[in-house]
């Protein structure tokens, strides 16, 4: 049975778009066959963090206007087998996406794909509902940070009361908290919120906490999804993430605080054990 | 207590990551009474209102009904301010 999963996080700039790519990755990596796709209408951003943007020839909402078919819009990773983009339209009309237009599209790909990741936009504004609105899944994107953790709970509330499963009655969405750009030294020196403290607030299964790090520019700039990167902590800590959205035991890493010695300091980019 | 574990206690106060939860909690709290209010929450409080008009004189304004989360659990909370004058009414 295919599988959708929302990645959202109510607040902008959290990581969204940057787990969906590495969460994508991650799955193709282990066998599933996996679509992703950028619901960020206007403000496509996905193709870049894909490093797809130069193949970008129709869109989401090409396909479901019925000016393009579904194949003709996905685009197939050139990196990762099983891995396919389905890009947001830069078009400016706030009313491209439709409920119904959305459900085809998505009842299409279940035929093909083992799991369809949805890219949120911010907000909780039309993009961000229908984002979420066909998910069994949810990976909550939150930083150690006050108004992410206000945000993140506000959209568990429209979760728990605006999505398809909750309309129907059907059994709720299931709930991940994703904790990114997390720094361990700094939550150490109690600069920053705690997994502790947000896991405790939030109240749901927490699936990884990726920490902040320099290699998620690195992807970005390159327009390789981090997952790829041998060396990265952040790569490992999505790929353990992965692992235990599949239902693995998989301890957190990159939790504590690294105590470099001096040559660590000089000559690793990570300091992180593999 | 000794000097290190004085300056110690300074320290904690200044952490503001404590502060941040703090502030979470209170903020979240209140929102989540004000989100995830069932709908029944309403119904419920006019029929406690009634059922306590048949004892003491209360006014509705004030019986309050609140439901709060913390971690998975829920804490019905009710709060009734009984003027002195209904209680001594009764007597
Ligand atoms: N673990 C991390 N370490 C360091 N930087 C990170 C990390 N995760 C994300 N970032 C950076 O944060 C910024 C925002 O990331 P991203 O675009 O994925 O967020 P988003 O939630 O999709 O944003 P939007 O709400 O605009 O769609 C980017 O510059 C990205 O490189
Ligand atoms: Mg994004």
């Amino acid at each position: 049975m295919a599988k959708i999963i929302v990645i959202t996080s109510g607040k902008g700039g959290v990581g969204k778009t940057t787990s969906s790519a590495a969460v994508a990755t991650g799955l193709a990596l282990r066998g599933y066959k996996t679509a992703v796709i950028d619901f960020d209408v206007g403000l496509r951003n996905l193709d870049i963090i894909m490093g797809c943007e130069r193949r970008v020839v129709y869109d989401f909402v090409n396909v479901i206007n019925k000016e393009a078919s579904l194949k003709q819009a996905l685009i197939k990773d050139k990196r990762t087998q099983n891995l396919y983009i389905l890009p947001a339209s830069q078009t400016r009309d706030k009313d491209a996406l439709t409920q119904e237009g959305v459900g085809a599209v998505l009842e299409e790909l279940k035929q093909e794909f083992d799991y369809i990741l949805c890219d949120s936009p911010a907000g909780i504004e039309k993009g961000a509902l229908l984002a979420m609105y066909y998910a069994d899944s949810a990976i909550i994107v939150t930083n150690p940070e006050v108004s992410s953790v206000r945000d993140s709970d506000r959209i568990l509330g429209i979760i728990a009361s605006k999505t398809r499963r909750a309309e129907l009655g059907l059994p709720p969405v299931t709930e991940h908290l994703l904790l990114t750009r997390y720094s361990p030294t700094r939550v150490e020196k109690g600069e920053m919120l705690s997994i502790q403290d947000v896991k405790e607030i939030l109240a749901i299964p927490l699936l990884g906490v990726i920490p902040e790090s320099e290699s998620v520019l690195r992807a970005s700039n390159t327009g390789v999804p981090v997952t790829l990167d041998e060396n990265s902590d952040a790569g490992k800590a999505y790929r353990d993430a992965v692992g235990r959205l599949l239902g693995e035991d998989i301890p957190h890493r990159f939790t504590t605080a690294q105590k470099k010695g001096i040559f660590q300091k000089l000559f690793s980019r990570e300091g992180a054990p593999a | 207590m000794s000097i290190m574990n004085y300056i110690r206690g300074i320290c904690n106060t200044n952490k503001t990551a404590n502060v941040a939860k703090e502030r979470l909690q209170i903020i979240i709290a209140h929102e989540r009474s004000q989100n995830r209010n069932p709908d029944y929450l309403h119904r419920l409080q006019q029929e406690l209102i009634e059922v306590i008009a048949k004892y003491v004189e209360v006014e509705e304004d004030q019986v309050r009904v609140q439901l709060d989360r913390i971690g998975e659990n829920s804490i019905l909370e009710l709060n009734i301010t009984i003027p002195e004058r209904s209680l001594a009414a009764q007597d």
